[in-house]
């Protein structure tokens, strides 16, 4: 069993009559890397700030461990933040910037001097204690912004959305070495992106939030491949969103009618009654592209293709219009393989990939549209 | 490089602007330094030898206690200035940004009003039975009127009067630059309210007091007519000095030597800021 | 914030300070008293005396003449820095740039005895032309730094896409560049006339007695004792002053846009 480290308990917040937090339980567990996952206002940063103690809640109760500390000022909490723009003091060196937090413990002289240098180290610094912020490039400051806030050891690391300043290649590649400190370290990290790919590659767990309500709370895998509702499901990766009527209840199976397909599936979640309409949804990935000879899928012509390197991603418009997304990666025997624009296909998915979601009050399901999110 | 023929506007714009720039600003000053060394001369103002009497002057007791005591007036309205600037701008650059743009056009409408025109209106306020000696009577406080006008502490109001707005904005604008995510970060390392201030506040805020304590500290020097409206001649400043000698005194050399006293406290001054502006990375003007 | 009503307070306070002397002076210039120092009753007996002063009245149109040339001079000359200051490389730019900076934080009283050294070297009689050229010189380096901070807001491919579509540097400055700086020459030059209309300090020095301004006609008014005149001048100025001033926000506020 895992030790809760921290626990959010039943958190409002309301800013200028804007409810942004709505009584919101979360569990962290002890040395987790987890990801609160969402897009801009969905309340993750007020959430981290928060747990910091820049903000207080209007109700609800934050513990650390057993102790209240929903009303601890900041200075007074075992946990330190690394924040969007680096907040470095621009009028100190860099070694004044790590050291800073442990003067303000009073640490002696030649501790302070042991553990910063560690720390710097540690990020691959060590040779930029006498630089001023301004001389260092983003990736730098974003290392000494972490390097100081985790100098303090703190019991858990909260980190605001650190890489969005970040060119792409420097993203990945402090991707990786924040894994790395988190293994090392072991310390809990809680990471704020609205990343869905970046939350997906580093967490242990990830929350989905969306408008101060968590959607979903699981493992990467769980969210991608199962997510528990539409909004994750088209947040989280690219989605086809089909129209599906059930049939054939049974205790554990059900059909699903998807464009004249049946499928058995497993009987999900929700409840169910016979010819309920659903949505069923397919990754990109799992739609297979056939040729229009083929002796089963629904046909269609290409209107796009866009060559991704590893993966030929295409749009295909299918008969009665519904447009579908397939992501393909190259076959090795087949080097020249690609498709021409028009060109008549037939689609099919891999049996038993289907992921069936119930609707949702102002989401009916649609005839057949294109559902894909960025 | 493209010669005359092929770029005649640019060689017209720079000569123009070179012309104005070395005609009315370096020769004049050069005139000046000169004047300094030069001899007193009642009839034609100047004279050889050149010698450096007028700087020798400047030590001379009496004019010595004049320029210190000028110092101490200027240091004052710099001192009250500041004190009543920092908690201001602070405040300032907290409120809403709309209302922001609103209360610095308030502070800048005094600044485009008439200067002796406003501290004519002090002495409305100051005299011995003005406003402030009236209201103070009725309200029973004082028996009788104060001595007000026509003292120390009537020239330094009227000082900080004039220039509160000079103090007040190059503050502001330090405080508008300071990130609130780096007073957050001080506090999320532990810092509690008072090491906050002492160690990132003050040393973020340093080139707007410096900038501000220079464009207050070197006018509160040479507004001579502050002294002349509200202090009644006494309680000089070294503008005063400057323009006696200049227009009534005709010892031009002494007074030369007195301004560049001035020039050489702007030096300092604009150095210490560059220096403290430096310590933060950006690049002086 | 705990205390939000503390600094909000203080804010109000300092604004009341600064207000009371202005406000006090407006009231008064429609006091019917003589002393200036009781109430005793509405009047516009002070702006009848106002207008009746001759003198007064000459160097107010003296100090507006003065105002405008002064304020139009420097326009001129301190847009033209600022282009070459922007788009041109040329040796000693940085030289440029530090005299201009030190004209403007020079104490006034430094500039004036220099200027007035100057003039009497050259021979130059003290009065409309020696005033001229001092105004436009304390003038030039605001107005440089209100078109500068327009210049470095607007893209730098602009203009080398007029270049590029034919134009020469004559006609680019022209068609794309005045307009472009248009609203900070509006507001450089309102500027320039303010601080020309109330300078005291350099005039002092470099006026003569054929050309008498307004600030140093209410300087030898107001020296010794009071005089309700100047309530009203200065109420009148106030005005002035607030509608230029508002002119200029609006300018530079539109132009944001």
């Amino acid at each position: 069993m895992k030790q809760t480290l921290l626990s959010l308990q039943g958190i409002s917040k309301v800013f200028a009559d804007k409810t942004v937090l709505d009584g919101l339980d979360l569990d962290i567990y002890d040395g987790e890397f987890i990801t609160l996952l969402g897009p801009s206002g969905c309340g993750k940063t007020t959430l981290l700030r928060l747990m910091a103690g820049f903000e207080q809640a209007d109700a609800g109760r934050i513990l650390l461990g057993d102790n209240d500390i929903s009303h601890a000022p900041p200075e007074h909490r075992p946990l330190n933040t690394v924040f969007q723009h680096y907040a470095l003091f621009p009028h100190m060196t860099v070694f004044d910037n790590v050291a800073y937090g442990l003067k303000m413990e009073k640490r002696p002289k030649h501790e302070i001097r042991e553990r910063v240098e560690d720390a710097l180290a540690m990020v691959q610094l060590g040779d930029y204690a006498r630089r001023k912020p301004h001389q260092l490039s983003g990736g730098q400051q974003q290392r000494v912004a972490i390097a100081r806030a985790v100098v303090k050891r703190p019991r858990l690391l909260l980190l605001d959305e650190p890489l969005s300043a970040l060119d792409y290649k420097l993203r990945r590649t402090m991707q990786v070495e924040l894994k790395r400190l988190q293994r090392e370290l072991g310390i809990t990290f809680v990471f704020v992106t609205h990343d869905q790919e970046e939350a997906l590659s580093m967490s242990d767990r990830v929350v989905v939030l969306k408008d101060g309500v968590v959607q979903q709370l699981g493992t990467p895998r769980e969210i991608y491949e199962r997510p528990a509702n539409l909004f994750t499901a088209r947040f989280v990766g690219e989605t086809n969103l089909f129209p599906g009527r059930l049939k054939q209840i049974t205790e554990s199976a059900i059909t699903v009618d998807v464009f004249g397909v049946h499928r058995t599936l497993r009987r999900p979640d929700f409840s169910v009654a016979d010819g309920q309409s659903v949505h069923v949804l397919l990754r990109p990935e799992d739609i297979r592209v056939l040729e229009p000879n083929a002796d089963h899928g629904l046909s269609g012509k290409v209107v796009e293709r866009n060559y991704k390197g590893s993966t030929l991603d295409s749009v295909i418009h299918l008969d009665d219009g519904t447009e579908v997304l397939a992501s393909e990666f190259f076959d090795e025997d087949d080097p020249a393989f690609d498709y021409r624009l028009g060109e008549p296909v037939k689609v099919s998915w891999v049996d038993g990939w289907e992921w069936l979601l119930p609707e949702e009050a102002g989401q009916a399901v649609p005839d057949g549209e294109r559902t894909a999110d960025a | 490089m493209l010669s005359v023929r092929q770029q005649p506007f640019k060689t017209a714009v720079l000569v123009l602007v070179w012309g104005w720039l070395l005609f009315l600003v370096l020769a004049p000053n050069l005139l000046v330094v000169g004047a300094s060394m030069m001899t007193r001369d009642p009839v034609s103002f100047l004279s050889l030898p050149l010698n450096l009497d007028a700087y020798r002057q400047l030590f001379d007791p009496l004019y010595l206690e004049v320029f210190l005591h000028s110092l101490f007036m200027a240091a004052m309205t710099t001192l009250v200035c500041l004190l009543i600037g920092y908690p201001f701008a602070w405040a300032l650059s907290r409120v809403g940004k709309q209302r922001q743009l609103l209360l610095i056009f308030l502070l800048i409408v005094p600044f485009w009003t008439n200067s002796l025109v406003r501290t004519y209106a002090l002495k409305l306020i100051l005299a011995t039975n003005g406003l402030l000696n009236n209201g103070l009577m009725s309200l029973g406080l004082i028996d009788e009127p104060l001595q007000l006008l026509y003292t120390e502490g009537a020239v330094i109001v009227g000082l900080v009067y004039l220039l509160l707005p000079f103090m007040i904005l190059p503050l502001y604008s330090v405080f508008d630059d300071l990130k609130q995510e780096v007073l957050l970060a001080s506090h999320d390392l532990g810092a509690g309210r008072l090491s906050t201030f002492i160690h990132v506040i003050v040393p973020l805020t340093l080139p707007g007091v410096l900038a501000g304590v220079m464009l207050v500290l070197l006018p509160a020097m040479g507004l001579f007519f502050v002294p002349d409206i509200l202090g009644g001649s006494r309680h000089l400043l070294v503008g005063n000095v400057i323009k006696n000698q200049f227009l009534d005194a005709r010892n031009w050399p002494f007074g030369a030597a007195a301004s560049i006293v001035l020039t050489v406290a702007m030096a300092f001054l604009m150095f210490a800021h560059r220096l403290s502006k430096r310590r933060l990375g950006e690049e002086g003007p | 914030m705990t205390h939000r009503w503390l600094p909000r307070t203080y804010l109000t306070l300092v604004y009341i300070l600064l207000y009371v002397p202005i406000v006090v002076l407006v009231v008064f210039s429609f006091n019917e008293s003589r002393t200036g120092y009781a109430w005793e009753g509405l009047s516009l007996r002070w702006y009848e005396a106002l207008f009746n002063n001759r003198a007064m009245v000459a160097a107010m149109w003296n100090s507006i003449w003065l105002a405008l040339s002064a304020a139009t001079v420097s326009t001129v000359i301190g847009a033209l820095t600022a282009l070459a200051l922007h788009r041109y490389r040329f040796r000693g730019k940085k030289l440029l740039n530090g005299m201009l900076f030190v004209v403007m934080m020079s104490p006034e009283i430094v500039l004036a005895i220099s200027l007035l050294a100057l003039f009497l070297l050259v021979g130059l009689q003290l009065g409309y032309v020696s005033l001229l050229l001092a105004h436009v010189t304390f003038c030039l380096p605001f107005v440089v730094i209100t078109v500068m901070a327009r210049l470095s807001g607007f893209d730098d491919s602009l203009p080398e896409a007029a270049r590029d579509l034919g134009a020469s540097d004559f006609t680019m400055t022209r068609t794309v560049l005045i307009p472009v700086i248009m609203p900070a020459l509006l507001a450089g030059w309102l500027l320039g006339f303010t601080l020309s209309l109330d300078d005291v300090v350099v005039s002092t020095f470099v006026s003569g007695p054929s050309y008498e301004i307004l600030p140093l006609r209410i300087y030898s008014m107001v020296r010794v004792g009071l005089k309700p005149e100047v309530n009203a001048l200065g109420t009148l100025l106030l005005v002035f002053s607030l509608v230029m001033l508002m002119l200029s926000q609006w300018i530079l506020i539109r132009s944001k846009r």
